[in-house]
């Protein structure tokens, strides 16, 4: 079967063709360009091809780009073609093998490498290997061309697949040197200040379309769900409706962290039309049935008793009252963020004290495309292949070959698009969920999670309380800056919370962790989302208080950062941030920060006293993300956060009762519709030549605190309870 | 067993008739452009067109289309040339891509009995396909240029 839509050919082009194949070769220093030469030499040294030039002058470039909407996929090759001089039309894309020893870019965390597309990280991480890696391709063809004509290499020049001899107008075409080519036994080093500059790019910085975008209008595009294999069988699950998670982020690999099933209507559902079998899972049951229809309906059918689970009688509303114990209780146990200077000092001394404290629920991805997997076991059980839309192949490889027994090398992973990832399809959990279906029934199996599934089985963005407190001296600045925050999930609680942006001399800011087995997960933004919101409506609560422009309060009286004082001052330019607005209208502002990159935000809203319904109506956002490789698609980026933002801050709440999610479906979980959407998004990248940094998730974290602090100028009040209902707003209203 | 009309052909398929269209289009027959959202009617991303109508497949049983005449993206038109199909790749709309066939049907409805719509008239057409990424501004352009374009 094919599973290649018409813009990402098949791995199989790069086999046995003619032309030059430029290798990426594990050493002790990492992954680098090797020549096949070079690579015959590396005794036992894991090679694969990575940039190949055919005689027709088509150039197959790999692309780990997970592809999610977000535009990775075509920038990274993109990256690769601008170094290497590639004429971008005869540039075709093939997914990279799931082997992060190989394709990974190094992990800012740690001594190793990784292909997780996640943290907004694929720009901002592959950037200097990719341009690294293009530009020795360049230099390769380059030396080629002097050598057939007799000249110097560096008398030479390129243009889009042509290496042009200036002295005399001749030009080989990429494809022609590849006909006769060859690859010196070491590859050419590039020095970091033989890069191209920023003004001599061709393709970084200008208006590209995305490789993924035609089929995605037609219905061809790949994803996961729509792969079928000969001899596939369907499956539908249903897991524990209370989870078992321990603290942080689930993981499966922990039996603990599993609530079984005890007793079920085994002989009831292996009676239906069409089942085939019924699987107990470590966490659940799979209906393993002849189409998805039926395995649906016997697994509607299933009658369940469950073994304990550990988030058993839990309740997410009583847990936030006991959030605000913790915070009160002194003996709490406390993990320290950030401890600077003085902070007992400042707050001692301070001419004024502010105080402040927030709430917010937990938040559930809502990807459009449920989860969902294929996977095939070889005859003899030594092989597996699976189909995944993942953030994350080299996880997913792993989870699967954990799952069967299996090295990870004995498991090929196909990478298909995802159908919305926001940070929920890192784990591989689903994918070698269907590898051990797939090794009970043997055959190949498409595991489909039903929405209810999806929802119910979600990993949220962690709930929290948040008490903040600052200190000003007598010229109104900001001295002392104390945040705790309360919750669940570890560090995704606390991405976020610290404020490098800002200058207070005197700063305490404390985790109080607690653990309540439910299931938590990276999420756009995660813990920048509530604590950015609280962060901000505390600036806001200060300026207004002394009166100043929240801007220059910033500027004045918190110590903003150069560039952070930028971002401030375009979009006050964008959103004519001092004029007058439309009665019943008002503005708010707020900084936004994530990956690297660092933006200002400005909402204009409107509100409907009596339901309570908040509008938002225009939106403005500026932000430093370096240097803009694709800027049509960042922006469109940046406005998918913004709205996936304005979506869980209005709308969207995950509840927990008795220890189940009460949310079912799109009735309950509330996303945003059209009718709601602002009739104006403005996105601007400031023009900075500094190395890129993250954009997926920057549109999102100002959200919370630009709407609450207009709601202040419409009202008042402040909002201090994520999402913003309009139950809670007319509770506000009321107060 | 349903025998329907499936973008232009005739097609015959061994299901349950209370299967849903959904299925019977992505599995019984290979269509996969249709796609799953929700399977409850709240989302749009399986929307169809049955005798030139805008509906649900997922809400939508195989007896019911029976003899009727039933299109999916991918028999909207030929080579993708319909004038909503151009203008999602000028207006470069989709992200995840998942809910844009469902939405660039439901659009197809709406251009079908109305040309020229306002952007108001679009709003309250499209309110009921959920887009995550949160492409409407851009779906909301594409359909206007389409209408221009068309």
């Amino acid at each position: 079967m094919t599973m290649i839509d018409t813009n990402i050919s098949r791995r199989s082009v790069l086999a046995g063709l003619s032309g030059m194949t430029f290798c990426l070769a594990l050493g002790t220093d990492g992954a680098r360009l090797v020549s096949d030469a070079e690579a015959n030499t590396l005794a036992n040294a894991h090679i694969t091809p990575w940039v190949r030039i055919a005689p027709d002058g088509t150039i197959t470039i790999y692309t780990a780009g997970a592809e999610m909407g977000q535009g990775s996929m075509t920038s990274l090759p993109l990256i690769v073609s601008e170094e290497m001089d590639a004429d971008w039309s005869k540039v075709v894309l093939e997914w990279a093998p799931a082997d992060e020893k190989v394709y990974g870019y190094k992990n800012p965390f740690a001594d190793n490498r990784l292909m997780w597309i996640v943290g907004s990280r694929a720009v901002q991480l592959y950037y200097p290997d990719l341009r690294m890696a293009g530009a020795q391709v360049r230099k390769v063809l380059l030396m080629n061309a002097a050598q057939k004509w007799g000249v110097d290499a560096g008398s030479l020049k390129t243009e889009p697949s042509v290496v042009i001899n200036p002295a005399n107008g001749t030009r080989l075409s990429y494809g022609e040197i590849a006909t006769f080519g060859t690859i010196p036994a070491t590859l050419p080093a590039v020095d970091p200040k033989e890069l191209k500059a920023r003004k001599d790019f061709r393709l970084i910085g200008k208006p590209m379309p995305r490789r993924d975008v035609p089929a995605k209008v037609n219905g061809t595009a790949q994803y996961a769900i729509d792969v079928k294999l000969p001899g596939m069988v369907y499956a539908s699950t249903l897991h524990s409706p209370v989870h078992s998670a321990g603290p942080g982020i689930w993981d499966p690999g922990k039996q603990e962290q599993h609530a079984e099933p005890e007793k079920w209507n085994d002989a009831e559902v292996k009676a239906l039309k069409g089942v085939i079998d019924v699987v107990k899972l470590s966490n659940g049951l799979a209906v393993v049935a002849d189409h998805f229809e039926t395995a649906k309906a016997g697994r509607d059918a299933l009658k369940v008793t469950w073994k304990k689970a550990k988030a058993d009688g839990y309740n997410s509303d009583r847990a936030l009252d006991d959030y605000v114990r913790i915070h009160a209780d002194p003996n709490a146990q406390t993990q320290t963020l950030e401890a600077k200077g003085d902070v007992k000092a400042a707050f001692a001394g301070a001419a004024k004290t502010y105080h402040a404290e927030f709430r917010s629920d937990y938040g559930y991805h809502a990807q459009m495309e449920p989860l969902n997997a294929v996977v095939r076991i070889s005859e003899d059980g030594r092989s597996a292949e699976v189909w995944e839309g993942s953030q994350a192949p080299d996880e997913s490889r792993k989870a699967v070959a954990k799952a069967l027994g299996l090295a990870n090398e004995q498991v090929t992973f196909n990478q298909c698009y995802l159908g919305g990832g926001f940070g929920r399809r890192s784990l591989g959990d689903y994918a070698a969920e269907c590898a051990t279906i797939a090794k009970a029934v043997k055959r190949p199996v498409k595991l489909i999670w039903t929405r209810e599934e999806d929802i119910a089985q979600g990993m949220f963005r962690p709930q929290s309380f948040q008490c903040l407190e600052a200190a000003t001296d007598a010229s109104g600045k900001v001295t002392g800056w104390k945040h705790c925050v309360v919750g669940d999930g570890e560090f995704l609680l606390i991405t976020g919370i610290k404020i490098p942006y800002y200058g207070v001399p005197n700063q305490h800011i404390e985790r109080r962790g607690v653990s309540h087995g439910v299931k938590l997960k990276h999420w756009r933004a995660v813990g920048h989302v509530f604590n950015t919101f609280a962060i901000e409506s505390l600036v806001d609560q200060m300026a207004v208080d002394q009166g100043i422009d929240p801007i220059a309060f910033r500027i004045e009286r918190m110590g903003l950062v150069p560039k952070g004082r930028k971002v401030f001052e375009k979009v006050a330019e964008m959103s004519d941030w001092n004029a007058k607005r439309p009665d019943g209208r008002a503005l708010g502002i707020s900084i936004t920060e994530r990956s690297g990159s660092l933006g200002a935000g400005v909402v204009e809203i409107s509100l409907d006293r009596a339901s309570g319904k908040i509008r938002v109506h225009k939106v403005w956002v500026a932000v430093d993300g370096g240097v803009i490789v694709q800027p049509e698609s960042a922006r469109h980026n940046v406005e998918s956060a913004i709205i996936y933002g304005l979506s869980s801050v209005l709308h969207e709440r995950v509840s927990i009762k008795d220890g189940a999610v009460e949310q079912s479906n799109f009735h309950d979980y509330n996303l945003m519709r059209m009718s709601d959407v602002p009739e104006e998004l403005h996105v601007q990248f400031v023009d900075v030549d500094t190395r890129p940094t993250g954009l997926g998730e920057i549109g999102n974290p100002f959200i919370g605190a630009a709407i609450s602090n207009a709601f202040f100028r419409l009202t008042g009040k402040r909002l201090p309870h994520l999402p913003f209902t309009p139950e809670r707003v007319k509770e506000v209203l009321k107060a | 067993m349903v025998s329907f009309t499936l973008n232009s052909k005739r097609v015959t398929v061994e299901a349950d008739p209370s299967t849903p269209l959904l299925w019977v289009v992505r599995d019984h027959v290979g269509l996969t452009g249709t796609k799953y959202g929700c399977g409850a009617g709240l989302c749009g991303a399986c929307t169809v067109h049955l005798d030139g109508v805008a509906v649900r497949a997922c809400q939508t049983q195989a007896s019911s289309v029976e003899g009727r005449t039933v299109v999916t993206i991918e028999g909207l038109a030929e080579n993708a040339s319909h004038p909503l199909q151009k203008a999602w790749i000028a207006e470069q709309v989709p992200q995840c891509g998942y809910c844009q066939s469902g939405q660039i049907m439901k659009a197809a409805e709406l251009l079908k009995s109305n040309p020229r719509p306002s952007r108001a008239q679009i709003v309250e057409h499209m309110d009921g396909n959920i887009c995550r990424c949160g492409t409407y501004n851009r779906i909301i352009a594409a359909i206007q240029r389409a209408s221009r374009e068309a």
